[in-house]
């Protein structure tokens, strides 16, 4: 088993060995999305309160919930990589987060389409999931604009590992102040804090819907992290050969 | 279809889920088959001069 | 008594750094003042965006003059590794025998000296034309003094992370703000609501823990960023 772990860890086994496992992700992956989808739209009851609107937590949720698992991959294998030396781990960190970017800005968006009908607004700053959502989609930025500002690709992996730690020993205390913030105010909040008291039949297409999203995440990263490997690998030899003896 | 009045938030939603994914699959793909071309053309220029 | 060539303790590097860079501070006022005028002219623009009106001014003030010493912090944090990258001084302290960090922690006490303090100080003197009154001006200069540390700590891993890059200064701004929301967020809610006639014990606890918790691991953090920086 650890020797597994170690032949990913090097490139080229990585390389060829997450080709062949993103269709394994890809498939449950859109079966699950397909279900929730159908489930969540047609087969699970209206929302006494909300009515159908409530139907957008299908999409946000799951957004929410990715933007915030890619920022833990992400500061992980950071960690990893500037702990270890282990050069794929800078890579899976580098391709993690242009795609918890997007999904925070999913959930941003349509975290912001849900409130239009709900509160009449846009935006709304007492949504404690909200505002943690736009701080994070900052923290995304600068973890972004760090790697971006330096040319040596060493040195901005570990630069920005650094940031990408301290930010995940930051992100529960700011999510706690936020929360505590808005509940100053006692406004009107999305998704009820309380978890899962929903019916069943709401419940289920949202873990699926979760599930599916986690999976197809998986499958986007790994293509991601080929291309970075791909990328930063381009001078070596086993790049040459494999591209010479008809790549993939 | 039409969901109480709420159909166009809604159906706004699912399809800005659908093109983020479509979006970023997209990208990935790109990416590989540019860092592909490029290494593909660096290799026949080298091939060519040695 | 130390003798010449035996290597002097981390408390003393410590405070070898802390008199120099106080040192240079008093020679060169301008680097304490330029934040301070920058403070007061903030928090000045609001009433002139606003309106001179008592109420909203007294309303809006804990957050005025907090938002208005963290853009006055962050200027300052801007230099803080500057001059000693410029003049070698950073490299001195790279192959130092004294830890990195404490070197580093020594750096942004001196920091905080020069430019937290100074605002604490002066919030008073700003906080009355925003008609604070005086038993909320005192809440005020404790969340500041306790915001401000966490802030020269905060301040100091994304100096050293960005020294010497191109357009460092406003990706230090970019970098920081993030991880300075809950201190602005408890120091300047705490105020509002001490004004309010509310307690003040939870928020002074979180700024106080939060500053606990910076002060003793951003040094370490700092050192590796400096290390990596600069290699």
């Amino acid at each position: 088993m650890w020797k597994f772990i170690h032949k990913l860890a090097s490139p080229p086994h990585f390389f060829r060995i997450a080709a062949y496992i993103i269709p394994w992700l890809v498939v449950p992956g859109l079966l699950l999305v397909g279900y929730a989808t159908y489930a969540g739209l047609f087969l699970a009851p209206a929302d006494y309160q909300q009515g159908d609107a409530f139907r957008i937590i299908y999409v946000h949720v799951p957004s929410a919930y990715l933007s915030m698992m890619a920022y833990m991959i992400m500061a992980v294998s950071a960690g990893i990589g500037l702990i270890w030396r282990i050069k794929l781990s800078h890579a899976v960190a580098a391709a993690a987060a242009p795609l918890g970017a997007w999904f925070t800005f999913l959930a941003l968006a349509t975290g912001s389409i849900w409130g239009k009908p709900m509160w009449g607004t846009w935006w709304e700053w007492g949504d404690p999931r909200l505002t943690s959502e736009l701080i994070m989609l900052f923290l995304y930025f600068g973890y972004m604009a760090l790697r971006g500002a330096i040319d040596d690709t060493a040195k901005a992996d570990k630069s920005s590992a650094v940031l990408a730690l301290v930010g995940a020993v930051n992100v529960p205390i700011i999510h706690f102040s936020v929360e505590w913030w808005s509940s100053l105010h006692q406004g009107p909040t999305l998704v009820k804090e309380g978890g899962p008291a929903m019916d069943p039949a709401m419940l289920y297409p949202l873990l699926a819907m979760i599930l599916g999203f986690t999976f197809l995440f998986g499958a986007l990263l790994l293509r991601r992290v080929r291309a970075e490997v791909l990328f930063r690998e381009r001078r070596t030899r086993w790049v040459k050969e494999m591209i010479l003896s008809g790549g993939q | 279809m039409s969901m109480g009045g709420y159909g166009a938030y809604v159906w706004t939603c699912f399809a800005l889920a659908a093109v983020v994914f479509v979006i970023c699959e997209w990208r990935a793909r790109l990416r590989l088959r540019r860092v592909y071309r490029d290494i593909e053309v660096r290799i026949k220029a080298l091939g060519d001069t040695e | 008594m130390t003798e010449h060539d035996e290597i002097p303790s981390m408390f003393s590097g410590m405070l070898g750094i802390i008199r120099r860079d106080l040192l240079l501070a008093w020679k060169r006022p301008g680097d304490v003042l330029n934040p301070l005028f920058f403070f007061a002219m903030v928090a000045a623009l609001f009433p002139l965006a606003i309106g001179p009106s008592p109420e909203q001014l007294q309303f809006s003030g804990p957050a005025v003059l907090w938002v208005a010493a963290l853009l006055a912090m962050l200027l300052s944090l801007n230099s803080l590794f500057l001059s000693d990258y410029e003049d070698g001084s950073l490299d001195q302290m790279l192959v130092s025998p004294l830890p990195l960090s404490a070197l580093a922690l020594g750096k942004s006490i001196t920091h905080w000296l020069t430019s937290g303090l100074p605002l604490v100080l002066v919030s008073p003197i700003v906080a009355i034309t925003f008609q604070m009154p005086l038993s909320v001006i005192g809440v005020l200069m404790l969340t500041l003094m306790l915001g401000t540390i966490s802030l020269s700590m905060l301040g100091s891993v994304g100096a050293a992370l960005t020294v010497g890059l191109h357009r460092g200064t406003a990706l230090l701004s970019l970098l920081i703000l993030p991880m300075a929301m809950p201190v602005l967020i408890f120091g300047a809610r705490t105020v509002s609501l001490v004004a309010a006639g509310d307690g003040v014990a939870g928020g002074l606890y979180f700024l106080g823990a939060y500053a606990v918790l910076v002060l003793s691991f951003i040094p370490f953090a700092t050192a590796a960023a400096l290390r990596i920086s600069n290699e």
